[in-house]
């Protein structure tokens, strides 16, 4: 139900967009309340840029009702347009110019007087750790850091909400942190943000309510904690010292999984999924320790998105035949219920296990 | 390591929004800068066109029969005009840039008159062309030419020159904002080539193959230069041309408009469409 006094700053109902042959939002639903960070993630294609798009007025749906802290998106695009900042999938800043001359630019346009504008800059910049690279040409920047003056400039104009598009995809580790680490106080200081990302860490990290997006439509929604819980079990990796135990090792771990394990050859790495959290640990260790193999790492670590985004929707998140070194191979072990097609997208799997956090022994 | 802090002050929200001049000017300063700080590009296109006109001033010159004029004469005021062209390519790939790297989306999504933005980079690119056109007239110079007319038609010739540069200026933006990244700008932009060799500003167009000549005589290029050249040598006939100076004048102006109408709402409505 709405609160009269206070409208949820994302309402989106029934939001529906096509790019010719592409469906990019099916019937989007959405509503968030003020003062949370909402995560939409998905994986690419799912829809999250056209929302995102739609929420700063630069896509118009072609169907549904999109509001902004109460505004009708489509029939008062200049009020949404005072409410929001946006920062893209690319630092959209200018090389040719200074960080605080970019800042004071969009200061600028968004209405402020020139004094206003630099007090502004400044405030931002040191906001951001950009003061002492204020006055040096962003084409000097490293990458993290035209990330970080790109945040900047969605926010001297002190938005209410913050729209993130992919904020980190492409960053270093290091980078990725500071810039969670800057959006984290942002969130203190009381800005509502919603961000798009393929990554369920950085959901994890920073957002208060997960959004699952598939094919433009929400397939679930919650806390990180109730999704994972509710969509993906905790899983028990196992990486063999030499690829030929992997079939041993995948045998000895049905044991204490719940569903059958899979086997990822290209990485050499056996998953399984259990349940009964750290528990099962010690049950694995055991269960690799009798069969007498080496192994050069085993852990309990938290779903990941595959992972999550599978047991959700019973398909992997891209569901495209590839060449990967792990077909043919997946099926090796035996398992009873063992499921080979999580092994067709093995490269996102690889990268974004490697991201996931381990929550076990390691 | 850096150390984030959030007290060095609040961020206030405007209390209005940017007027349309503010806007203008605040996109405007942006063109400038980037073109102030990337010496190269003011470096390259004045060598590149240095280069083109000595070669028609020396190779080709002396093969082409221009009546009672030098040749010199008879092509630095074409060559002057279709500099407009070179140069304005170069915004189309600098629009399709902004576009591509999404600091296009960054400015549609702020509260400010996305006519005003336009028209912010529009004049800052006019000025920053007239600056590249007072260069290349001044490489005319060294080359041998003079004005044969007063100093008034000079800088008459020199204002229309930038009068029918802002004109373009909005079909460029366009290009830009059709081909929507720089390389697919670059290719749309070819069409400058026809546009300035099939007209009056390298060669007379009695020359030309028949079919080709009404198609010659009566494009906006060769009608700006026939402008151009005439306030120039002080006497269209010289120049080979029937008409006043005045006749050439007011049909340039009028090709100016007629451009500005129609691709200033064409690229307004581009840049407005999402």
């Amino acid at each position: 139900m709405r609160h009269h006094t206070s409208p949820p700053i994302i309402e989106a109902r029934g939001l529906t967009k096509r790019f010719g042959d592409v469906q990019a939002l099916a019937g989007l639903d959405l509503v968030a309340e003020p003062g949370q960070v909402v995560a939409v993630l998905g994986p690419n294609g799912a829809g999250k840029t056209t929302f995102v798009r739609s929420l700063a007025t630069l896509v118009q749906p072609d169907d549904g009702t999109l509001r902004v802290a109460g505004v009708d998106a489509v029939r008062h695009p200049e009020q949404v347009r005072r409410v929001i900042g946006l920062a893209g999938q690319f630092a959209a800043v200018e090389e040719a110019m200074t960080g605080r001359e970019n800042l004071h630019m969009v200061a600028r346009l968004f209405g402020h007087s020139r004094r206003r504008a630099a007090v502004n800059a400044t405030t931002v910049l040191a906001q951001l750790g950009l003061t002492d690279a204020a006055d040096r040409l962003v084409r000097t920047y490293s990458g993290g850091m035209r990330r970080r003056l790109d945040l900047g400039a969605s926010l001297v104009g002190a938005p209410r909400l913050l729209l993130l598009d992919e904020p980190t995809t492409g960053l270093d580790p290091r980078s990725r942190n500071e810039l969670w680490e800057a959006i984290r106080r942002l969130v203190a200081a009381g800005t509502d943000v919603l961000l798009t990302t393929q990554y369920l860490d950085e959901a994890d990290q920073l957002a208060h309510r997960v959004v699952i997006v598939d094919k433009g439509r929400v397939i679930a929604d919650g806390t990180p904690g109730e999704l994972k819980s509710r969509a993906g079990r905790d899983v028990i990796e196992v990486r063999a010292h030499r690829s030929s135990d992997l079939p041993a090792l995948a045998g000895a771990l049905a044991a204490v999984g719940v569903e059958g394990p899979r086997v990822h050859a290209g990485t050499s790495r056996v998953t399984v999924p259990v349940d009964g959290g750290r528990t099962v640990i010690a049950a694995a260790v055991r269960a690799v320790d009798a069969l007498g193999v080496d192994v050069d790492d085993i852990g309990l670590r938290r779903p990941t998105l595959d992972e999550v985004f599978l047991a959700l929707t019973g398909e992997p998140i891209e569901p495209i035949d590839r060449d990967g070194d792990d077909d043919g191979a997946s099926s090796s072990a035996g398992a009873a219920g063992q499921s080979t097609d999580a092994d067709h997208h093995h490269d996102d799997h690889a990268t974004i296990a490697e991201r996931a956090e381990p929550v076990g022994v390691h | 390591m850096t150390t984030i802090t959030f007290d060095a002050g609040r961020i206030e929200p405007a209390t209005r929004s940017a007027g349309l001049v503010a806007t203008a000017a605040t996109v405007a300063g942006r063109s400038v800068r980037k073109f102030v700080r990337t010496p190269q590009l003011l470096v390259i296109s004045t060598i590149t066109g240095a280069m083109f006109l000595l070669i028609f001033r020396y190779v080709f010159g002396g093969a082409v029969e221009t009546g009672p004029v030098p040749y010199v004469a008879f092509l630095v005021p074409g060559y002057v005009v279709t500099s407009v062209l070179f140069t304005g390519s170069n915004v189309s790939s600098g629009v399709a840039e902004d576009l591509e790297q999404g600091f296009t989306d960054r400015l549609r999504s702020l509260p400010v008159s996305r006519t005003a933005l336009m028209a912010g980079r529009v004049l800052a690119e006019t000025g920053l062309l007239a600056l590249g056109l007072a260069v290349t007239t001044a490489i005319g110079f060294v080359v041998g030419f003079r004005p044969e007319g007063t100093a008034v038609e000079a800088l008459l010739a020199f204002g229309l020159c930038i009068v029918f540069g802002f004109a373009l200026m909005w079909m460029f933006v366009l290009i830009g904002l059709v081909a929507g990244n720089a390389q697919a700008a670059q290719g749309m932009s070819l069409l400058v080539f026809p546009l300035s060799f099939v007209s009056s500003a390298f060669v007379p167009v009695d020359t030309m193959p028949g079919w080709m000549q009404p198609i010659a005589e009566h494009q906006p290029i060769t009608v700006m230069t026939n402008a151009v050249r005439s306030l120039a040598l002080g006497d269209p006939a010289l120049a080979g041309l029937s008409g006043s100076t005045a006749h050439w004048v007011v049909l340039s102006l009028a090709w100016s408009v007629a451009i500005v109408a129609l691709f200033a709402p064409l690229a307004v409505l581009r840049y407005r469409r999402s």
